[in-house]
C-alpha cells in the first residue's frame, strides 16, 4: 500500500494510463491516507463509497487532489476558512475544480485555509490552525497551509491552492514540497472565493515539479466564465531540461538589504553555487521598487477584499446573526460575529484605503507602485531568463509566535509579494533544510524563481534542471537536527 | 428680491431591452414569478465573475450615437460599493469617471454624459405599516438584479418645468425609435429623476439643488418639479436656504416628502472594477452602431422646423415616423400648398378625420393619398373652396378615396368667386334680418355670426367665411 | 495615524461592529500598518499610470443569448430566511 503512495502523481498517472495502476485501487489507498488526518488538514474529506460520490468523475486515470477550501464545489461544503461560511454548499463547481473532474481527478476533500485567504501561517482558519508536518509545533504557512501539509504529510498525493501574495510559494517552502503560482490570468478564477481580484491565482501544490506541470496542464486555459483569463497560448509539456547551461539568474541587488534568517541565506547561496554547478549564470539585476511591494500590497489586497466581501450580509447565504434587529444591525451581528480578527483587520484597512479624501493618497498611489514593480521586472528580464529569491525570510515559526504583530506577519511576504504585483509567475522549490533561528531541528527552505509573463515552459524546464540537481529528498519525520 | 430662474437637470435611466442581463445570461423578464430567473453570478454568490453583454455594448453605443454624444475609444467599469439587500455583491458595476459616451446635446439640452450599469433587484416590503420606513422586513426577488441600464445624464439646461416634461418626452421618443428599449415609464424601462434649483435670474453660479425621485409619468414629471420650484422659492423668499435632499412627490396630495436625510450623503468608494476588461468599441462596431440609427426625431423636428412648420407639429410628426413620411410624400407632391399647410391638415383635420372613421393605422394606412392631401391643403390656401368645404371633401376621401378636384366638381362646393353673386346674397341676408344689423351697429360684433351663418346656408358653404365678414362690414 | 473616530466611521462603512476592546487594538494595528504602507507616499510617481488592469486584454464579451438561470429551490437553498420564493431581510431602521 505504501509503495502506492510513495508514487508520484505523474508515476500514478502514466501507470494507470499503461494499465498497470487500477485507479480505483490507487484512490482508495489515498482516501485511507487522507482520514488519517492528525494535522488538522482537512475541513471536508469525500469518504468514498455509494453514498458519498458528491463529485462525479468521469475519466478515472489522474491522481486523486486535495482542493482548498476557497474553491466552490457543488453540494459540498465550502468554507474559504471563514464561520461566515459554515454550512455553505454552493449551486456550482468552481472552473479549476471541473477541469480537475473532467480529467478525472477523484477529489479526496476541501483542506483547511486561513480565512479568506489571509494569512501566512494557517493561524486564522476558524476551524483551527494546521500543523506542520514537519514539526507539529509549527505552521505549515498560510494561506494554503492545508493543501501544503496534506502533500507534505502523505495525505494526499498533490493540491491545489491559491496565491494572492505568496499562499502557495511561501506554504510550499515551509513544507518543503514545490508550490507554483502562475502568470495572472493563466486558470481561471470562476468560483474561486475572491480575496483580491487583480492578484488571486490558482496554482499547484506538488511533491515534484513534474507533478506540478502536469496539473498545470489540467488546470490552465481561457474560461468564458473569467473576463480576465487568458489561458497559456502554447500549454504546458512536462520538463525534461538536464542542465542550466545557457540561463542566466538574476540575484535582486535589494537582497543584501533585506533581513532574512543566516540559516535560509546560506541553503540560498549554496543554491546559487548548484546552478553555476548545472552551467547557469548568476548575475545582479536590480529591482528598487520591490521594496514598496508589502506597501502596495497591504492596500491594493485589502482594498479590494473589502469590497469582495461585502457580499457576506447574511441575506442570501451563509451564517445570519442579529436577524431580529433592522438591516444594519444584521448586516453588523452577522460580519462581526462571522469574521475573525484578521479578516476584519483587512476590510478595514481596505475600506479606509479606498474611502473619500484616502483613495489617491493609498490606492491610487499603490497602483503606481505597481506599475513601476513591473516595469523592474520587465527591464530585468531583458537582461536574465529568471529572478532569483529564498521564498520566505525564515524557516517555519511556531504557533502563536507572530499572531500578535499583523505586521510582522505581513512582512513575512516580502519575497512572494512582488511577483504577484507583477502577476508574473514564480515557483518555490524546496532548496535544502535549515535550522530556525532558536536553533532546533531542521526544517526545509524554499528557493523561489520568477519568470516573464507566460513563460511557464521554461519556468518548469529550469526549476526541474535544478530540482534534479538539487536532489532534495529530507521527509518530514526523519531524524536530524 | 430679484427674480429666481429655474434650473433643472434629469437623470434618466432607461432599461434596455436585451435578451439577458448585463453579467449573466439570465432571461430579462417582467411579471414573472419571484427568482426564477437568477444564477450564482446575479445572487452573488462567493466565487463569481461578471462578463458583460455584447448586445447592451451596442444599445449604448446607439444612444450615445442618437445623443451626438462623443463615444470614448477607451471606457472601463467602476465598482460602486453600498450595502442594501437589492445590491447583492453589495456593490453595483457601473461607470465612473471613464463612460461609454460623453457629452453630447439633444435638441436644446446638452448631455453631460451616458454609462453603462446593472440594475438593481426588486423589494417587496412586508410588515405591519408596509411602508419602507415602518418595521417589518423585505422580501427581495432578483430577477430584475442585473438588468441592463444605460444611465443619461443631462447639464442643467432646462428652464421650466413643461420644458423638462417636454423634453424628456423627446428623449423617449429618441430611445424608443431605437429599438433598443421599451422605454416604459409604469414599468419601470425608463425612469427619471429631475435635479432641480433656482438662482438668480442672470447669475452664472447653480444653486443647491435637490433630487426628485421616481416620477412615474410625463404628467407627475412636470407637476413635481412645479412643486418643487414653488417651494424652493417660497423658502428663499422667507430667507431660508435650500438644503441638498432627496424628495418625492405624491401626485395625489402634491406633496414633497423628503426620502433620505442629509447626513446619509453614501461613500462609495468607487474603484476600477478588477474582474471586467476595459471597452475599446471597435471600428465595426461603431460603424455598426450609426448604421442601426434610424433618422431620429431631433433631427427631423430640426428640418420641419426650417421648413415652417410650428413646434407641436413638429414633434407629433417627428414622434410616428410612418405619418411623417408621409407628410413629406405629400410636401414633395404639393404644387402651390406650404408646407405648414401640408402640415396642420395631414395632423389636424386627417388625423381627426380617420379617428371619427375608425380607420386604423394612421394616414399611411388609409385612403387618402400623400399627393391627394396636398391637392386639397392647395385647393383651400389657394381659396379656391373654403375650410368647411374642405373638410367634406376629406370625409369623402377617406372613406371613398379619389381626388379633391373630382370630388368638388361633383359636388359642386366650388368656392363662391363671383364677388357680385356673393355682394347680392349678402345684401338679401341683411335686408331680410334688420334686427341683427341693429345689433352690429350698435356695437355687438357677435350678431354678425347671425348674418354671415344665413349666407353660408344659402351659398351651401362655398363662400368665404372672412369675405362675408368683409362684405357685410362695407355695407354698414 | 488613524483616530478612534476615523476607526469607528471605517467599521459603519463596512458594516462591522467592534466591542471597544476591538476598536481600541485597531487603533493600534491599523496605525502600525498604516505607519508602514505610509512610505509610499513619499515616491515620485509622477507620470506613472496605475495598473488598473493587469491582463492588456479589451473588449471581452459575451453573446446576448440565454443560458439556463437555477431552478428557485436550489436559488433558495442557501437562504437564511427564504419565504414567499424570496428573500426576506430585516427592513432598514425607522427614520
Amino acid at each position: 500500500m505504501s509503495d502506492l503512495l510513495a508514487l508520484t502523481a505523474l508515476e500514478a498517472h502514466e501507470a494507470m494510463v499503461a494499465g498497470d495502476l487500477d485507479a480505483a485501487e490507487y484512490t482508495a489507498a489515498w482516501r485511507q491516507a487522507a482520514a488519517g488526518d492528525e494535522l488538522n488538514a482537512y475541513l471536508w474529506r469525500d469518504e468514498g463509497g455509494e453514498e458519498a460520490g458528491a463529485i462525479a468523475v468521469e475519466r478515472d486515470c489522474i491522481a486523486p487532489i486535495a482542493v482548498k477550501d476557497i474553491f466552490c464545489t457543488e453540494g459540498v461544503p465550502t468554507t474559504a476558512g471563514s464561520k461566515i461560511l459554515e454550512g455553505y454548499r454552493p449551486p456550482y463547481t468552481s472552473t479549476a475544480v471541473r477541469r480537475l473532474i473532467e480529467a478525472g481527478a477523484p477529489v479526496l476533500g476541501k483542506t483547511n485555509m486561513d480565512e479568506f485567504a489571509m494569512g501566512s501561517s494557517n493561524e486564522n482558519s476558524a476551524f483551527g490552525p494546521v500543523l506542520n508536518p514537519w514539526d507539529r509545533e509549527r505552521v505549515p504557512g498560510g494561506s494554503s497551509g492545508g493543501s501544503a501539509a496534506v502533500v507534505a504529510g502523505g495525505l494526499a498525493p498533490w493540491a491545489i491552492g491559491t496565491d494572492t501574495g505568496g499562499s502557495i510559494r511561501q506554504p510550499a517552502a515551509f513544507c518543503g514540497i514545490v508550490g507554483l503560482k502562475p502568470t495572472y490570468g493563466a486558470i481561471s478564477r470562476y468560483g474561486m472565493i475572491a480575496f483580491a481580484s487583480s492578484l488571486d491565482q490558482c496554482g499547484p501544490l506538488t511533491r515534484t515539479v513534474s507533478d506540478a506541470a502536469l496539473l498545470l496542464g489540467i488546470l490552465q486555459g481561457k474560461d468564458p466564465c473569467d473576463s480576465t483569463s487568458v489561458g497559456l497560448d502554447a500549454g504546458v509539456s512536462l520538463p525534461g531540461r538536464e542542465d542550466l547551461s545557457g540561463l542566466r539568474f538574476g540575484v535582486p541587488a535589494e537582497l543584501g538589504h533585506d533581513e532574512y534568517d543566516a540559516g535560509v541565506r546560506a541553503v540560498f547561496e549554496a543554491t546559487l553555487r548548484k546552478i553555476e554547478d548545472l552551467g547557469g549564470e548568476i548575475a545582479e539585476v536590480s529591482l528598487p521598487s520591490t521594496e514598496h511591494g508589502i506597501s502596495a500590497y497591504y492596500v491594493i489586497a485589502p482594498a479590494e477584499a473589502s469590497s469582495n466581501l461585502a457580499r457576506y450580509d447574511g441575506v442570501r447565504y451563509g451564517v445570519r446573526a442579529g436577524g431580529d434587529g433592522d438591516l444594519i444591525e444584521m448586516y453588523e451581528a452577522t460580519r462581526s460575529q462571522g469574521f475573525g480578527a484578521e479578516v476584519k483587520r483587512r476590510i478595514m484597512l481596505g475600506t479606509y484605503a479606498l474611502s473619500s479624501g484616502y483613495y489617491e493618497a493609498y490606492y491610487g498611489k499603490a497602483q503606481k507602485v505597481r506599475t513601476r514593480i513591473a516595469t523592474d521586472y520587465a527591464d530585468a528580464f531583458s537582461n536574465v531568463d529568471f529572478v532569483v529569491t529564498p521564498t520566505a525570510p525564515s524557516v517555519s515559526f511556531k504557533l502563536g509566535e507572530k499572531t500578535d504583530d499583523p505586521l510582522a506577519m505581513y512582512l513575512n511576504d516580502f519575497f512572494t509579494v512582488p511577483m504577484s504585483l507583477a502577476g508574473i509567475p514564480a515557483i518555490s522549490i524546496p532548496a535544502g533544510l535549515a535550522e530556525p533561528e532558536g536553533g532546533g531541528k531542521q526544517l526545509p527552505v524554499g528557493f523561489q524563481i520568477a519568470a516573464p509573463a507566460f513563460g511557464e515552459q521554461n519556468l518548469l524546464e529550469a526549476a526541474y534542471a535544478l530540482e534534479q540537481g538539487i536532489g532534495f529528498d529530507a521527509r518530514p519525520g526523519d531524524a536530524n537536527g | 428680491m430679484a427674480e429666481l430662474e429655474p434650473v433643472i437637470g434629469l437623470e434618466i435611466h432607461v432599461q434596455l431591452a436585451t435578451k439577458t442581463k448585463m453579467f449573466c445570461g439570465c432571461e430579462l423578464s417582467f411579471g414573472d414569478e419571484p427568482n426564477v430567473h437568477t444564477c450564482p453570478v446575479c445572487l452573488a454568490h462567493p466565487g463569481v465573475l461578471p462578463v458583460p453583454n455584447e448586445q447592451a455594448i451596442r444599445y449604448a453605443l446607439q444612444i450615445g450615437m442618437a445623443l451626438g454624444c462623443e463615444i470614448a475609444p477607451r471606457s472601463i467599469f467602476h465598482r460602486k460599493n453600498y450595502f442594501y439587500p437589492d445590491s447583492p455583491k453589495a456593490y453595483q458595476i457601473s461607470q465612473y469617471d471613464i463612460p461609454i459616451c460623453g457629452a453630447g446635446r439633444l435638441g436644446e439640452v446638452r448631455i453631460h454624459r451616458a454609462h453603462l450599469e446593472e440594475d438593481a433587484a426588486k423589494m417587496i416590503h412586508v410588515g405591519e405599516s408596509g411602508r419602507i420606513h415602518g418595521s417589518g422586513a423585505s422580501l427581495v426577488d432578483f430577477n430584475r438584479g442585473g438588468t441592463p441600464l444605460v444611465e443619461i445624464v443631462t447639464e442643467p439646461d432646462l428652464r421650466g418645468a413643461a420644458e423638462a416634461a417636454n423634453w424628456a418626452r423627446l428623449l423617449r421618443e429618441t430611445v424608443r425609435q431605437l429599438g433598443v428599449s421599451d422605454v416604459n415609464m409604469e414599468e419601470g424601462s425608463l425612469r427619471i429623476d429631475a435635479n432641480v434649483s433656482v438662482r438668480p435670474a442672470g447669475s452664472e453660479e447653480l444653486g443647491t439643488k435637490t433630487e426628485l425621485k421616481n416620477m412615474n409619468s410625463f404628467r407627475y414629471l412636470q407637476r413635481g418639479v412645479e412643486a418643487e420650484l414653488v417651494r424652493q422659492r417660497e423658502l428663499i423668499e422667507a430667507g431660508g436656504t435650500v438644503e441638498q435632499e432627496t424628495l418625492h412627490f405624491d401626485p395625489t396630495s402634491g406633496n414633497l416628502t423628503s426620502l433620505r436625510s442629509k447626513e446619509e450623503a453614501h461613500d462609495y468608494r468607487y474603484f476600477p472594477e478588477p474582474d471586467l476588461v476595459p471597452l475599446a468599441p471597435t471600428e465595426e462596431m461603431l460603424r455598426e452602431a450609426r448604421e442601426a440609427l434610424p433618422e431620429l426625431p431631433a433631427t427631423r423636428i430640426a428640418r420641419y422646423e426650417e421648413m415652417g412648420i410650428a413646434d407641436n407639429v413638429a414633434l407629433s410628426l417627428a414622434a410616428d415616423p410612418e405619418t411623417a413620411d408621409y407628410f413629406e410624400r405629400a410636401v414633395a407632391a404639393a404644387d402651390g400648398a406650404e408646407p405648414k399647410v401640408v402640415g396642420n391638415w395631414v395632423t389636424g383635420e386627417l388625423a381627426a378625420a380617420l379617428r371619427l372613421a375608425e380607420v386604423e393605422g394612421g394616414a399611411a394606412a388609409s385612403k387618402v393619398s400623400p399627393e391627394n392631401i396636398a391637392a386639397l391643403a392647395a385647393l383651400v390656401q389657394a381659396k379656391k373652396i373654403s375650410h368647411g368645404s374642405g373638410k367634406a371633401v376629406l370625409a369623402t376621401m377617406v372613406a371613398e378615396g379619389g381626388d379633391p378636384e373630382t370630388i368638388v366638381e361633383r359636388e359642386g362646393l366650388a368656392q363662391m368667386s363671383d364677388s357680385g353673386e356673393l355682394e347680392a346674397i349678402v345684401e338679401q341676408a341683411m335686408a331680410d334680418n334688420p334686427g341683427a344689423v341693429e345689433k352690429i351697429r350698435a356695437g355687438n360684433p357677435k350678431a354678425i355670426g347671425a348674418i354671415v351663418g344665413v349666407v353660408m346656408r344659402e351659398t351651401k358653404g362655398r363662400a368665404d367665411g372672412g369675405e362675408v365678414n368683409r362684405i357685410i362690414q362695407e355695407k354698414l | 495615524m488613524i483616530e478612534r473616530d476615523q476607526v469607528l466611521h471605517v467599521a459603519k462603512l463596512a458594516r462591522l461592529r467592534l466591542s471597544e476592546e476591538e476598536v481600541e487594538r485597531m487603533v493600534g494595528e491599523l496605525s502600525g500598518i498604516l505607519g508602514h504602507v505610509d512610505r509610499i507616499g513619499n515616491l515620485d510617481l509622477e507620470g506613472v499610470e496605475p495598473t488598473s488592469h493587469v491582463v492588456a486584454l479589451e473588449n471581452v464579451l459575451r453573446a446576448d443569448e440565454p443560458r439556463p438561470s437555477l431552478p428557485r429551490d436550489l436559488a433558495l437553498s442557501q437562504a437564511p430566511e427564504p419565504q414567499d420564493g424570496a428573500f426576506r431581510a430585516p427592513s432598514p431602521q425607522a427614520e
